[in-house]
């Protein structure tokens, strides 16, 4: 039984690493030789290089864009929780009024196709002199990343007890009060959660970054991997390179923090 | 009402008040302004702004390229949701029977979720290649050209959309199988039933109600999904990928007619809401009939 089970394991981790194959491929394909690049009788190269993680590095947009990525979405997220907590705290405790349409538009916002709202984005920030700028890119990312985290939070403030609330109550705390001393600390994992949930989708966001950017300034790693420029030929093992270096943080985040992620993940769906 | 209460509403306001502001400024305001965008004949390179009413609706109803990309968005939405469901399911119940690695089996399965649809894009471009790509050499070596045949492209995308979407799936089932007891198998045992009789009248009427919601939010994702395709074939070969997203992403800022790009915008905000608002309808439905 204990092998049979261990045999399980084994098999099930194996087939996984199949499914995750083109990443590992492109891992392979980032340290090839563009010579090697076109015979495949190799699992894995034969003089394994670095040229090509050289050649992103040294003479490419994407330092840049690491850049701007790193800054948009970390703003993003720090927006977000900033102005989801506590609104999160009103819809799960308080008496807000309206809160049934406002918890529907939530809901409704999370649903809404980017592409309809990119043309009348694209006027607004035009207009308000904002284009290829990291501020365009974290006002529009907000429009999804805020109410994503009130959603999650709302849920998460849901699960703690109320009798917590009451006693700081008694002590005369006022509700400012109970936000930060009570609830702030409970609810740390969950906001960790809500943040990696958001992180990642501000991340990976391409449809806005692509048409509210013009110049390295601000484009983002999506896009600039999208528009990677090739000479003659595609350059493979560049692009190779570069999308590891894209993947870097999803990488992180899906290892070492997991836990939390996937309390994020798992949250927003199984809670109605 | 007493002063705690008139406190707690003072309270609520002020606490919700900041992020209502950002929604209505970010998203509600932006969605009504394109409403009234795709009543209008926009081309700003040219200085074009009139009124035209219903005129661009009017038109799509007859234009070939706007029902195609209808079909391909729906071939692609169907294909891909089932697939993933099908093998999202399938691998939550493998994983049900994990011990050993459960952290590392995750991380695997994860890893495709959570990179950005780009470099997804970027993955697959280059297993399609047709002469030194990975699938053409598993495949025996013919160099077939996954995405320059009309006939293969949109199959090929919808393999890179499951392998990139499958984990969420898997993931929500396979949290929902970790809190059934480990009782209710025990009892199923005792009682005598198969393995496949525990699968049917135990395991997957508990899973329904979380495969529900994967349907939705994945149909509701593959409908507006935009970066893998634009990345991946650009709406091509001869628009055999070109979904609606990437029909009004060209309008609006390849040909730039803002108006027009609005109106396909407008369908597909319209699909998604259709979707959303039938799938609850069917739910309540289903929860009123029990």
């Amino acid at each position: 039984m204990r092998r049979r089970a261990r045999a399980w394991d084994a098999a099930m981790l194996l087939l996984l690493a199949v499914w995750a194959t083109p990443f590992f491929w492109q891992l392979r394909t980032s340290f090839t030789p563009d010579a090697e690049l076109l015979t495949t009788d190799r699992t894995l190269p034969a003089h394994p290089t670095l040229v090509h993680y050289r050649a992103v590095v040294e003479r490419s947009v994407m330092p840049r864009a690491l850049v701007n990525s790193l800054g948009v979405a970390a703003l993003t997220t720090a927006v977000a929780v900033v102005l989801g907590l506590p609104a999160a705290y009103a819809l799960a405790r308080l008496p807000v009024p309206g809160k049934g349409l406002l918890l529907l538009a939530v809901v409704a916002s999370t649903a809404f196709p980017q592409i309809t709202t990119v043309s009348p984005l694209y006027l607004l920030l035009r207009a308000l002199g904002l284009r290829d700028t990291w501020t365009a890119l974290v006002l529009v990312d907000t429009s999804f990343a805020l109410p994503l985290v009130m959603w999650l939070l709302a849920g998460f403030i849901r699960e703690i007890p109320i009798e917590l609330e009451e006693v700081a109550f008694l002590d005369g705390a006022g509700r400012v009060a109970v936000l930060r001393r009570v609830i702030a600390p409970l609810v740390a994992p969950g906001v960790a959660s809500a943040a990696l949930v958001t992180f990642l989708a501000a991340w990976n966001e391409f449809l806005f970054a692509f048409t509210f950017t013009a110049s390295e300034a601000s484009r983002t790693v999506p896009v600039a991997l999208a528009l990677f420029p090739g000479v003659f030929e595609v350059p493979w093992g560049d692009i190779a390179a570069a999308s590891i270096l894209a993947s870097l943080p999803p990488l992180v985040i899906v290892v070492v923090l997991q836990r939390w992620l996937v309390r994020g993940l798992v949250a927003g769906a199984l809670k109605e | 009402m007493t002063a705690r209460q008139r406190a707690d509403r003072r309270a609520g306001l002020a606490f919700a008040a900041p992020a209502m502001l950002a929604l209505l400024v970010l998203a509600a305001y932006p969605a009504l302004w394109v409403l009234w965008l795709s009543l209008q004949q926009r081309v700003p390179i040219f200085g074009v702004a009139r009124f035209v009413g219903l005129a661009h609706f009017a038109f799509l109803a007859g234009d070939a390229r706007f029902w195609n990309a209808v079909r391909v968005t729906v071939v692609f939405t169907v294909a891909s949701v089932v697939l993933e469901l099908v093998l999202g399911l399938g691998v939550a119940l493998a994983l049900q029977r994990q011990r050993g690695g459960r952290r590392v089996a995750l991380s695997l399965l994860l890893l495709g979720w959570a990179l950005p649809s780009v470099v997804t894009a970027k993955l697959f471009e280059w297993l399609y290649h047709p002469s030194a790509g990975l699938v053409n050499v598993v495949l025996g070596g013919r160099p077939i050209n996954w995405l320059g045949d009309p006939h293969l492209a949109l199959p090929a995308l919808v393999a890179a959309d499951v392998w990139r979407t499958m984990p969420f799936v898997a993931l929500l089932c396979y949290a929902r199988l970790l809190t059934i007891p480990g009782e209710v198998y025990e009892a199923a045992r005792v009682d005598g039933a198969a393995r496949l009789a525990t699968l049917t009248a135990i395991t997957l009427p508990l899973l329904r109600p979380i495969l529900l919601i994967a349907l939705l939010f994945r149909t509701l994702d593959a409908l507006r999904a935009f970066d893998l395709m634009f990345v991946l074939t650009g709406g091509g070969p001869a628009n055999t990928t070109e979904t609606l997203t990437v029909y009004a992403y060209r309008s609006l800022f390849q040909t730039l007619q803002l108006g027009f790009g609005a109106a396909i915008g407008v369908v597909i905000f319209a699909l998604v809401m259709a979707v959303a608002w039938g799938y609850l309808r069917a739910l309540r439905r289903e929860e009123l009939a029990r």
